[in-house]
């Protein structure tokens, strides 16, 4: 089982995530699964009928927009980095946090190495699938890079400015 | 100058220790090569031809003297005694060892500087009018405003990789002496007919593959929303913005897809949803920020220096160099220095780390200690007294700053170019060299008269070859080296791009070329005519007709 990185610590991953060429038929009833955004857009009621928890992953060029109105409906969004040098799904988190009030779990997945995890963290990720040959363990420290920043922003709703 | 508090200070030392861990992981093989890449960039570090380069960030060009002997010390005792400032006004190293910059970085923490998102596809460093603060023709001091976006953009967690680099200008003055018009973001602080302070918005400006003119989105915003109304541009460029091919990627291709009508539609809506957000600016971090830049005790003349103005009137060599380096200053008997960094034989921009040193002395000396760096790759200082300019110039001369020809055709702009750049089709340096020496002759250089001649050793236009009047444009043709020219490109409030003369020139030729597009212009011009207003007047047809023309 992969582990992921939740909150501050490193815990074994339930979910299962499914690809984008998934189709309904090979879902079970029960377990934790996130879906491709076309998925839960064609099968929405079929998705909410399991009994397993459900989740919901965008690609980079997909937009939060598209699910603003479901949110209730997921425990997991997983935003994924194809490359991780890809910052689009940066503004998706933070739409989805700060404009769309999601208060679940928001997870990156894909090319998500230590030396973005502080930005993410930033953007209102509290999840993180590193890359597989990455170590979780060691990419904690990562989390606190900088003990001091500028902007607001979804961790942090006052700049410095209004706090110095 | 902004001073750091224990904020900022805190940041850039977060970062040189983050920056250590970094290179050693690089170096103990836990990084791989493309994963290093962005965070190098993102601290300036590019490796090039013969040596890592790495560029120090001085934001919007501000310095000091302590910040320069600084800067001696680092190039005498990291690379090879020597530096080179760029038109972004930064300051680079061509010769350090990547494990030596973790170190660097700490040293220039010491004296409040960074090489904080000096490359990378970020929001790179604000730049700004080099006589900010001291201009005759200001109407609003832009260096709070740069601090204020430096800060903003510094680590802005959203925008740290975006789909291709970003650069931001704010002018403050009657005349735009920091090129607005070819940024991703121009600013001009403005005043509304109510007297309120804010900032007509141009997007979409730049130079490389496709140059373009920014083009107005905001005929007026008013100051406080200024950070918000950029988070919104930067989000819609964040998400919209081309990725798929690096050379449609910058702000302005979208920009241009859109239309600017439409892409300022997207950043209005977007806006809609955090113009009043905690990151609306306010009055008083206005002030805290302003409170840095207030023109510091001068003394009080009633008007220009007689001295000054008798020795101008005695000797000629002075005179030139009064004419040609030195500028108007708003306050009476003080003036603006420009420190050439162009002489004769030398990399435009190039600066030995005893002429740093010599630099912080005659800041010290004669300037309250401040200093600039300009995106013409000269130095200035702000705060001279008229009455000390004979004496200033004496030293200057000796330090090799004095070269009068600030404005004219051998003030070349050019980028380090096949010499050192890895990204460079061709050799830049040689050519403004060679040039240099063909308009060796200062009444002759006098009489040619104002003139912007700008060198790019590649498309990628570090040199600004688009808005130099004549640009030169490296190129690759089968492996050798040629050139290509264009004319009539001008920065400023007009800003326009050069066009084409034709096909290019090897380099030996260039000199000769630039020789016969100035026999054009003598032969055509009018007394009151520049260069550019020739060309402007008469077109490029005389001027392509003469440089092709067969050889008798």
């Amino acid at each position: 089982m992969q582990q992921i990185i939740k909150g501050n610590q490193v815990v074994p991953d339930t979910w299962v995530l499914l690809p984008k060429d998934a189709t309904l038929d090979q879902l079970t009833n029960a377990g934790d699964i996130i879906v491709p955004l076309a998925m839960w857009q064609e099968h929405a009621h079929a998705l909410q009928a399991r009994d397993g928890r459900l989740g919901v992953w965008l690609d980079a060029d997909e937009e939060a927009e598209s699910i603003a109105d479901d949110l209730q409906h997921f425990d997991v969004i997983a935003l994924n980095f194809p490359v991780f040098s890809d910052g689009r799904n940066y503004s998706n988190a933070r739409l989805l946090r700060d404009r769309y009030q999601y208060k679940g779990e928001l997870r990156s997945i894909g090319d998500v190495l230590r030396d973005q995890l502080f930005f993410m963290h930033r953007c209102g990720f509290d999840a993180y699938a590193l890359r597989e040959d990455h170590d979780p363990h060691a990419a904690l420290a990562s989390l606190n890079d900088f003990s001091e920043v500028y902007q607001a922003s979804t961790d942090q709703p006052l700049p410095l400015f209004r706090r110095r | 100058m902004y001073i750091y508090d224990e904020y900022d200070q805190r940041i850039v030392e977060d970062r040189a220790r983050q920056f250590r861990d970094q290179v050693r992981r690089y170096l103990a093989g836990e990084l791989s090569e493309t994963e290093f890449l962005p965070l190098r960039l993102q601290n300036g570090l590019y490796i090039q031809r013969y040596a890592p380069m790495l560029r120090i960030a001085v934001p919007y060009g501000v310095l000091s003297s302590e910040r320069l002997r600084k800067l001696a010390y680092i190039t005498r005792h990291y690379d090879k005694g020597y530096a080179h400032i760029t038109t972004r006004q930064n300051i680079q190293l061509n010769w350090p060892n990547l494990e030596d910059v973790p170190d660097i970085l700490q040293e220039l923490a010491s004296v409040q500087m960074h090489a904080i998102q000096t490359s990378g596809n970020c929001i790179r460093n604000t730049t700004t009018d080099q006589f900010a603060g001291v201009a005759a023709d200001e109407v609003i001091d832009p260096r709070p405003w740069c601090e204020i976006v430096r800060q903003w953009s510094t680590f802005h967690p959203e925008f740290a990789f975006l789909p291709r680099k970003f650069k931001i200008a704010i002018n403050g003055a009657e005349e735009d002496r920091a090129a607005i018009g070819v940024h991703d973001i121009g600013l001009n602080a403005v005043r509304n007919e109510a007297g309120e302070l804010g900032f007509q918005v141009l997007v979409g400006g730049g130079l490389g593959r496709t140059p373009m003119v920014g083009a107005q989105i905001r005929p007026f915003l008013p100051w406080p929303h200024l950070l918000t109304y950029l988070e919104a541009i930067l989000r819609v460029y964040n998400r919209y913005g081309r990725r798929d091919n690096k050379f449609k990627a910058r702000i302005k291709i979208l920009v241009k897809a859109l239309t600017p009508e439409v892409f300022a539609e997207k950043v209005e809506a977007e806006w809609e949803n955090v113009k009043d957000s905690g990151t609306t600016l306010t009055d008083a971090e206005l002030q805290r920020v302003s409170q840095y830049f207030v023109t510091p005790e001068l003394e009080s003349f009633s008007g220009d220096d007689a001295g000054y103005l008798d020795k101008r009137g005695s000797d000629k060599g002075f005179n030139n160099w009064a004419s040609r380096n030195v500028h108007a200053h708003r306050a009476p008997g003080y003036a603006a220095v420009t420190l050439s960094l162009k002489p004769n034989a030398i990399a435009p921009g190039d600066i030995t780390a005893e002429q740093l040193d010599a630099a912080a002395d005659l800041a010290e000396q004669y300037s309250l200690g401040e200093i600039r760096s300009t995106h013409y790759q000269n130095l200035v200082l702000p705060y001279v007294q008229q009455k000390d300019l004979f004496e200033l110039w004496h030293k200057c001369r000796d330090m090799g700053f004095a070269t009068p020809n600030i404005g004219l055709l051998t003030d070349i702009i050019c980028c380090p170019g096949g010499d050192f750049c890895s990204l460079a089709n061709a050799k830049s340096i040689p050519i403004a060299d060679a040039i240099h020496r063909q308009f060796d002759n200062l009444d002759y250089l006098y009489d040619i008269g104002e003139l912007e001649l700008n060198i790019s050793g590649c498309m990628n236009a570090c040199g600004h070859h688009h808005i130099g009047h004549i640009g030169i444009l490296g190129v690759d043709k089968k492996g050798e080296e040629f050139y290509q020219v264009s004319l009539g490109g001008k920065s400023g409030r007009d800003a326009a791009i050069g066009k084409i003369l034709g096909p290019s020139f090897a380099a030996d030729q260039m000199p000769t070329v630039v020789q016969k597009l100035i026999d054009v212009y003598v032969e055509n011009r009018t007394p009151e005519e520049r260069f550019i207003d020739t060309y402007e007047r008469i077109g490029i047809a005389p001027f392509k007709e003469r440089v092709y023309a067969a050889d008798h």
